[in-house]
């Protein structure tokens, strides 16, 4: 049955990707006071698409695109962001940090998510490939799987192909790319070449603020928030001796000769 | 004296009875019937963990071929093989759930793939479906449950302990090697088909075709930035260099976007992770998510014009230089 699409983007505040993480005096987790914080940059992408689609006034018109983060109170930032690039409401559900920083599971954040897609009757959902900050790649893949739907992971292009809904998606594997067909509801994951992410003009952030923000708990969903897996300990990696700079190609050749690379 | 015994007691009747019971299935992945590295890491992970090691593969004719091969590598006792074209393609939407119904009649306490694009792609599906917590792309094993993986693009290294019955893990290819790929004889047998439908249908491919070795584990690699200004500068440089050092190519993130090179040479913590002998990148300024890709490589060789760049501080040899003047 021909239906538009009710898109959500789950959004997710991570560390800023050009800051380098410091990890905290108890080996527990990484400091995040005072460090600067931001969109994920797959998040932005699939924002960013979101958005597009309803631009591209294909066969399917976009109804609405849902903005969820969820996680401690500065999520609203991050929503905030969201909605200036075109998000039209967003979901904060709240979840009080805990002692390492960390956040929820991606099992657990895929279970809110099920329950926000039944709820809202959403048919698309667009999620970053993976966080930069744990990068577990994990969240789009179990929510599709919990929810029986077809999944496109990393995709580098997404149409919409008829009005009864079927999605082409191609997706970046090893080697190349792959082409895939299915039909809504369906879950699709953005990897970086899908798209340039806009930049929210001011008047579009004024105008962000106005755009209806919903609080909501774990437990509205009928989840909580458990942890399967336990941080032994956080540490540096173990850094590369520093080495040395030659004059020439053929100091270049004769030390990598010595260094028994060649 | 007594209580030591008995300390000692109770911390090794646990640790034996589990190392008895622990069970690995390791997801084998194959294309036209030829068996894929990130298997070999899979093999190599599971044989690390201590416990029996069980292959799976699935796929049309892969009894006479992958599933052959799968059973030649040094510590599989036994193939699992699924015989069908539905699962040539790896969908997940019908190879997740043939690999949790042969994960729950075998009682694999451990299930292991590689963190390939194929295994990224369908073990998180599986473990949802059975309702554990993943572990992805682990570079060590300190125990049955607690696993070593880089977060933060490699900045941080985070030991974690799995509180789940069954342990869903991808690992990382370049942290696991050396199997053995001939003298083992393991039994094939037939898996279970769970014959669910796919929702989503294969529709085309088109890969980067290469007689160069493979990127993820080549033992040289030469790479290229944003440095070398245009994709004809990349093709004219690059190659020829890589071809005299009998390396594979890659590139930052930057050369993809900028469209010098194709998005499956890219190294770093969105892209491929290697750890070659010798890596040898130009034009390079050494971001930390390219890092990410590559620090674990032997030597690292750079050549950059600008001598503040950050690859040189964990470059073994450095070349301050333009590199259109070598």
């Amino acid at each position: 049955m021909a239906s538009n699409l009710r898109i959500l983007v789950p959004v997710k505040r991570v560390i800023d990707f050009a800051i380098k993480p410091r990890i905290n005096k108890t080996q527990t987790g990484v400091e995040t006071a005072g460090v600067k914080h931001s969109l994920n940059p797959f998040d932005e992408l699939s924002v960013e698409e979101a958005v597009r689609l309803r631009e591209r006034k294909g066969p399917l018109k976009v109804d609405s695109i849902l903005a969820l983060s969820a996680g401690g109170a500065k999520c609203v930032d991050t929503l905030r962001t969201a909605m200036a690039m075109g998000a039209d409401r967003a979901l904060h559900v709240e979840i009080p940090e805990s002692d390492s920083g960390s956040g929820p599971e991606p099992l657990t954040i895929a279970k809110l998510l099920r329950g926000v897609v039944q709820k809202e009757n959403i048919n698309l959902v667009l999620l970053g490939k993976q966080a930069i900050d744990g990068d577990q790649g994990q969240t789009g893949q179990m929510l599709a799987g919990l929810l029986g739907w077809s999944q496109a992971t990393q995709a580098s292009k997404v149409e919409v192909k008829d009005d009864s809904g079927t999605l082409e998606v191609t997706r970046e594997v090893d080697g190349g790319v792959e082409t895939l067909r299915a039909k809504l509801p369906m879950v699709v994951t953005t990897d970086l070449r899908l798209n340039e992410p806009r930049y929210a003009s001011l008047p579009n952030i004024m105008k962000a603020k106005k755009k209806p923000l919903e609080k909501k708990a774990l437990a509205d969903f009928g989840v909580e928030d458990k942890r399967r897996l336990k941080t032994i300990k956080v540490t540096e990696p173990p850094p590369r001796q520093g080495g040395s700079k030659v004059e020439d190609v053929d100091g270049l050749i004769s030390r990598l000769k010595e260094l028994g690379a060649l | 004296m007594r209580v030591q015994l008995l300390t000692s007691q109770l911390h090794f009747a646990p640790l034996s009875i589990t190392s008895r019971l622990l069970s690995t299935l390791a997801v084998l992945e194959q294309r036209d019937g030829k068996l894929q590295s990130p298997s070999l890491a899979a093999i190599a992970a599971a044989q690390k963990l201590g416990g029996s090691v069980t292959g799976f593969v699935a796929g049309s004719g892969i009894k006479g071929t992958a599933a052959v091969e799968a059973a030649k590598v040094k510590g599989v006792e036994k193939v699992l093989a699924v015989e069908s074209d539905a699962y040539d393609k790896g969908l997940p939407e019908n190879y997740a759930p043939l690999l949790v119904e042969n994960i729950t009649s075998g009682q694999y306490t451990h299930v292991i793939a590689g963190h390939s694009a194929f295994g990224k792609n369908i073990l998180p599906r599986v473990a949802a479906l059975l309702d554990v917590q993943q572990v992805s792309d682990i570079t060590a094993i300190e125990s049955e449950d607690t696993f070593v993986r880089p977060i933060y693009a490699g900045n941080v290294i985070l030991t974690v302990q799995s509180t789940d019955p069954i342990k869903v893990i991808t690992v990382r290819g370049t942290a696991f090697q050396g199997v053995e790929t001939e003298g083992g004889s393991a039994e094939i047998v037939d898996g279970k088909d769970s014959q669910a439908s796919s929702t989503t249908e294969w529709v085309s491919e088109d890969l980067a075709k290469s007689d160069r070795p493979d990127l993820a584990t080549a033992s040289r690699v030469v790479s290229g930035g944003r440095g070398l200004k245009s994709k004809e500068d990349f093709d004219r440089l690059i190659p020829p260099l890589a071809d005299a050092l009998g390396a594979a190519i890659g590139a930052s993130r930057a050369a993809v976007d900028s469209g010098f090179a194709d998005n499956s040479l890219q190294v770093g913590q969105t892209g491929k992770n290697v750890a070659p002998q010798l890596y040898l990148c130009a034009g390079i300024s050494g971001a930390i998510q390219h890092l990410a890709g590559m620090k674990d490589s032997k030597v690292i060789a750079a050549i950059n014009k600008d001598p503040d760049a950050p690859i040189f501080q964990v470059a073994d040899v450095g070349l301050v230089g333009d590199l259109f003047e070598k």
